[in-house]
C-alpha cells in the first residue's frame, strides 16, 4: 500500500519538478515565461509522435525535449529579439501549443502507447522499504533528480550562474559590465523550454502512455505557481514538487472516498490547495523589502533594450 | 590581484608624474564639456577636482576611465602618450574608479558582486578569501558572504573601493565619495586614502566640499565651464580663494530691487528634520525658513544636496510627521498631502517635467486636469459626485495657459511628450500660475530649457512674486539665482543657510556656503577676502 501510494506520487510530482525546474532557469535570468502549459503539451504530441513514428521511447523523450524547445525559441523570439511583452507572449504561447498540439495529435487518438520501461539499480534497488520505488525508476525520473542538483550547482557554484542570477537582478548593470544579456536569457529560456518538453514526455510516455488532448491537464500552470512556491531555489522545488504531486493524488483518493461514503474532503478545497500555499509563500517573501530583493530576480518580467 | 604591500615607484625619476593630460578636449556637437584642459597626477599624490555642477568634471574623469573618447588632447601614462579605449583598457594600466552612484547587484552577496567584474578564471573561494584579506588591510570591514541588500551605503562604496584595489592599481578615481556618507563613514574613508598614498599609489578625488579637500588632498584642480581655473596646493589657499575659482568672481548684476515692501509671511518652516527615505537620499537637518508676500527665496546647492528632499516636504508629496513644522498662510499643515496643501492657494512644480510633472502620452489638457482637479473641482468638473469632465472649460484653460506663457505647440491639445523641453516647462509653470496660487515653490524651473523660454519662466516668477504671493525657487543656477531672488539661502548636504538678502550676497559667498563651508565661517573668509 505504501509502496503503491508513494510510487503514483513520485509519477505525478516528476513532471511538476522538471517543468518547474526549466522555469526557474528562465525566471532567474529575468525571463517570465508564462506558455510552460504550452510548451508541455506541446512536448508531450512530439514524445508521443516520436515514440509511435520509431518504436523507441528513448527517442521519443528526445523528440520531447526538442519539440519543447523548439517551442520555447518561438517566446524567446518575440520576447527577446522583438522585446514584445513577456505576459502577454506567454498566455498566447500556452493557447497556441494547446491548439497545436491537438491539431498534430489527431492522427494519434486511441493509439496505444510506448511505455518507457523503469530501469532497475541493482542492489540499491534492494534496499528495504523505498529501495524498489526510488531505485526502479524510468530514466526521466532519474534526470528530474540529476537535474535538481546539477542546476542548484550551476545557478550557485558556476561563473555563468552568477551571470544569469546577475542578469536576472539587475539587467542593465550586468550589461556594463560586458554581459551579454540577451544570449543568456535565450539560452535561459530554450532550457525551460526543453524541460517543460521532457516533462511532456513524461505525461505520454509514463504517466498515460497514450495521446489525450489537452493531457497536460493544468499542470503547466501548477508548474508556476511551483517556482514562486520554491522562492526560485532548485531544492525547495523537488520538496514543494512532492507536495504538490502528493496534494493531486490526494485529491483523487479523496473522490473515491467521498464516493464510497467515508469522509468527504471536497475536492476542489484539494485542488486549489497548490495556489493558496504559492499566495502564502508570496505574502512572506513581500512583506519586507530585503526579503523581495533576495529571493525575487528584480528584473523578471522586464523588457531589455540594450543601449537607450 | 595585490600580490605585495605596495606599489614599486619606477626609477624614482621625478620627472615624469603617474598621469599627464594636455589640452584633453570632449565636444559634444559644439559644446565643449571639458576645454583644453592640463592636468598632472604624481606618484603617491592624492589630487583633488573641484568645480561646479556642470563644470566638466564627471566628462573629464569618464575619459580617462575610458568610458568616453576625448575629442582633442593627450593622456600620457608613466610618461608614455596612451589611448583608453575602454574601462578595461583602464583597468589594465593600473587606473581604478568608484562611482558615485554604485551598480550592485542587490541579491548577490559581496563576493559575487566582486567576482563578477574580475578575471572569470579566479575560483570564487578565492575571491572571497581575497576580499577578507584586502578590506582587513585597509581599514574597510566587509563581509563576503553578506547580502548586498542588507548592506549601508557606506558597505556598499567599500565593496567598490575593494573591488578596484584587487585589481592592484597606481591611480584610484573617486567621485564625490562622502556625499553618501555619515561623518565617521568619511573619516574612515579618509584614514584608507593615506594608507593608499603610504603605499605609493595616486588618488584623484573628486569633491565640491572645500574643507575636506583641504584636509587630504596635495593639490587641487579647479573647473569651471570646462576649463581649469586654478591649479594649486590646497593648503595655501583659503576656502574663499578656492571657492573663487570655482564659481568665478564676476559679480551677476542683479535686477530685482530687494526694497520692495514685503507682506505676511506666507510660507514657514520650522526646524524640519527628515530622514532619509532610500539609501541615496540627503536627510534634511533642521530647517527653518520664512518667505513673505512679495518675496522670491532662492535656494541655492550643489544637485544631490537635499534639494528634492525639501521640496517633497513643502509640496506634501511625503508630509512630514510634524503638523505644526509647516506653515502655509499661518495653517499649519506639515501632515497634509500634496491636494489639501493646494487648497490652500499653493502652487508646486517639481523638478522632472516628465513622468513626474507630466505625463507624457497625454494630452495637455488631460494634464492639466491632473494637477488641478481637485482644487479647481468646480471649475472642471460637474455633477458632484459623479464628476464628470467639463471638456469645454478644461480646453479653454488649456488654450489660456498657453497663450499667456506663449507655448509653441503643433495642434490643438497636443501631448505633452510632443512638446520641447522648453515650452513644455513653460506650460507647467503656467499651469500653476494660471491659478494665481498666494505660495508657489518651484524646483530647478529652467533645468535643460532654451534661453529664451527660460527668461519667460523666469519672468512669470518675479511678477507672482510683484502681484503679492510668495515664491520659493530651488536651483543650481547661480545666474537664475540672482536674477530672480530677493532673498537667497544656499542648501548643503541637508542643511540651509540662513537667508541673506540677494544684494548683499557675493558669488563667493555662495560659493563657500555650497562648500559646506557655514554661516560664521563665511562671514569672516569674505571680510577677508574684501
Amino acid at each position: 500500500m505504501f509502496e503503491a501510494i508513494l510510487l503514483t506520487v513520485i509519477t505525478a510530482s516528476t513532471p511538476l519538478v522538471i517543468a518547474a525546474l526549466g522555469e526557474l532557469v528562465s525566471e532567474r535570468s529575468g525571463v517570465l515565461n508564462l506558455g510552460v502549459e504550452g510548451m508541455m503539451i506541446m512536448g508531450a504530441v512530439a514524445a508521443f509522435a516520436t515514440a509511435q513514428l520509431t518504436g523507441s521511447p528513448y527517442l521519443g523523450i528526445l523528440g520531447g525535449i526538442i519539440g519543447g524547445g523548439l517551442f520555447s525559441l518561438l517566446f524567446g523570439f518575440l520576447t527577446l529579439t522583438l522585446v514584445a511583452n513577456q505576459v502577454a507572449t506567454g498566455l498566447a504561447l500556452t493557447i497556441l501549443g494547446l491548439g497545436l498540439s491537438g491539431q498534430i495529435g489527431e492522427a494519434f487518438v486511441g493509439m496505444p502507447g510506448v511505455r518507457l520501461q523503469p530501469i532497475v539499480i541493482p542492489l540499491l534497488s534492494d534496499i528495504p522499504f523505498f529501495g524498489r520505488v526510488l531505485f526502479s525508476q524510468d530514466l526521466i525520473f532519474y534526470m528530474s533528480v540529476a537535474l535538481v542538483f546539477g542546476i542548484s550547482w550551476f545557478l550557485f557554484k558556476s561563473r555563468t550562474g552568477l551571470k544569469m542570477r546577475a542578469i536576472g537582478d539587475n539587467h542593465g548593470s550586468a550589461h556594463a559590465l560586458g554581459i551579454n544579456v540577451v544570449r543568456t536569457r535565450y539560452l535561459a529560456v530554450l532550457f525551460g523550454g526543453a524541460c517543460a518538453g521532457l516533462a511532456g514526455a513524461q505525461l505520454s510516455l509514463v504517466y498515460t502512455p497514450q495521446w489525450v488532448e489537452n493531457m497536460s491537464a493544468g499542470r503547466g500552470w501548477i508548474a508556476l505557481a511551483l517556482v514562486v512556491f520554491a522562492s526560485w531555489r532548485p531544492l525547495r522545488v523537488l520538496a514543494g514538487g512532492y507536495l504538490f504531486g502528493a496534494v493531486g493524488i490526494g485529491q483523487l483518493h479523496a473522490q473515491l472516498l467521498a464516493q464510497s461514503g467515508g469522509i468527504a474532503i471536497p475536492s476542489q478545497l484539494l485542488s486549489a490547495l497548490p495556489y493558496v500555499a504559492t499566495i502564502v509563500v508570496l505574502i512572506i517573501i513581500s512583506h519586507n523589502r530585503r526579503t523581495t530583493l533576495i529571493n525575487t530576480p528584480a528584473s523578471l518580467g522586464k523588457p531589455f533594450v540594450p543601449d537607450r | 590581484m595585490i600580490k605585495g604591500g605596495s606599489v614599486s615607484v619606477s626609477g624614482g625619476v621625478e620627472a615624469s608624474p603617474l598621469l599627464s593630460v594636455q589640452g584633453l578636449t570632449k565636444l559634444f556637437g559644439s559644446f565643449a564639456a571639458c576645454n583644453s584642459i592640463d592636468l598632472n597626477i604624481g606618484h603617491g599624490e592624492i589630487h583633488a577636482l573641484l568645480g561646479e555642477n556642470g563644470a566638466g568634471k564627471s566628462t573629464l574623469v569618464k575619459m580617462l576611465f575610458g568610458v568616453l573618447q576625448p575629442s582633442a588632447g593627450t593622456i600620457s601614462w608613466e610618461g608614455a602618450p596612451v589611448v583608453i579605449p575602454s574601462p578595461g583598457d583602464a583597468r589594465k594600466l593600473g587606473i581604478g574608479m568608484v562611482f558615485q552612484h554604485f551598480s550592485l547587484f542587490e541579491a548577490l552577496t559581496v563576493a559575487e558582486n566582486i567576482a563578477l567584474s574580475l578575471d572569470p578564471k579566479t575560483p570564487l573561494a578565492k575571491i572571497a578569501e581575497e576580499t577578507a584579506t584586502v578590506s582587513r588591510a585597509y581599514g574597510l570591514p566587509l563581509d563576503p558572504s553578506a547580502h548586498v541588500a542588507d548592506l549601508s551605503v557606506g558597505e556598499r562604496q567599500r565593496i567598490e573601493i575593494v573591488r578596484a584595489l584587487l585589481q592592484n592599481p597606481k591611480l584610484i578615481i573617486l567621485d564625490e565619495p562622502t556625499s553618501v556618507l555619515t561623518p565617521q563613514e568619511a573619516e574612515r574613508l579618509f584614514e584608507t586614502l593615506m594608507r593608499l598614498k603610504a603605499e605609493g599609489r595616486s588618488v584623484l578625488y573628486i569633491s565640491h566640499r572645500l574643507e575636506e579637500v583641504q584636509r587630504i588632498c596635495d593639490r587641487a584642480t579647479v573647473l569651471r565651464h570646462g576649463k581649469v581655473t586654478g591649479a594649486c596646493d590646497p593648503r595655501q589657499e583659503t576656502p574663499a580663494s578656492l571657492a573663487r575659482m570655482m564659481v568665478g568672481t564676476e559679480v551677476a548684476e542683479v535686477k530685482r530691487d530687494s526694497a520692495d515692501a514685503l507682506g505676511d509671511v506666507l510660507v514657514q518652516v520650522n526646524n524640519v528634520s527628515v530622514a532619509s527615505r532610500t539609501p541615496f537620499a540627503v536627510a534634511l537637518k533642521d530647517i527653518s525658513l520664512k518667505v513673505r508676500a512679495g518675496e522670491v527665496l532662492a535656494i541655492a546647492g550643489i544637485a544631490g544636496n537635499g534639494q528634492s528632499e525639501l521640496f517633497d516636504a513643502i509640496s506634501g508629496e511625503y508630509p512630514i510627521s510634524d503638523n505644526d513644522g509647516i506653515l502655509l498662510r499661518g495653517k499649519p499643515v506639515g501632515r497634509l498631502r500634496i491636494n489639501g496643501r493646494r487648497l490652500l492657494g499653493a502652487g508646486f512644480v517639481p523638478e522632472e517635467r516628465h513622468g513626474h510633472a507630466a505625463v507624457s502620452a497625454m494630452p495637455l489638457s488631460d494634464n492639466l486636469l491632473l494637477a488641478r482637479s481637485r482644487s479647481d473641482r468646480k471649475a472642471f468638473l460637474s455633477g458632484g459626485p459623479l464628476g464628470i469632465l467639463k471638456r469645454d472649460a478644461i480646453l479653454s484653460a488649456s488654450r489660456r495657459i498657453c497663450s499667456m506663457m506663449d507655448v509653441r505647440k503643433s495642434g490643438e491639445d497636443p501631448t505633452a511628450g510632443s512638446l520641447s523641453g522648453g515650452n513644455l516647462q513653460k506650460f507647467i509653470v503656467g499651469r500653476e500660475l494660471d491659478r494665481q496660487p498666494s505660495v508657489l515653490v518651484v524646483n530647478q524651473p529652467t533645468w535643460g530649457v532654451d534661453a529664451g523660454a527660460a527668461s519667460r519662466i523666469r519672468q512669470a516668477l518675479i511678477d507672482l512674486a510683484k502681484a503679492g504671493s510668495a515664491v520659493i525657487v530651488i536651483s543650481q543656477d547661480l545666474d537664475e539665482i540672482f536674477e530672480v531672488a530677493t532673498t537667497i539661502a544656499v542648501i548643503s548636504d541637508g542643511k540651509l543657510s540662513d537667508p541673506y538678502p540677494a544684494g548683499e550676497l557675493t558669488l563667493e559667498q555662495i560659493g563657500l556656503l555650497m562648500g559646506g563651508i557655514h554661516e560664521s565661517h563665511a562671514g569672516v573668509e569674505t571680510a577677508d577676502a574684501h
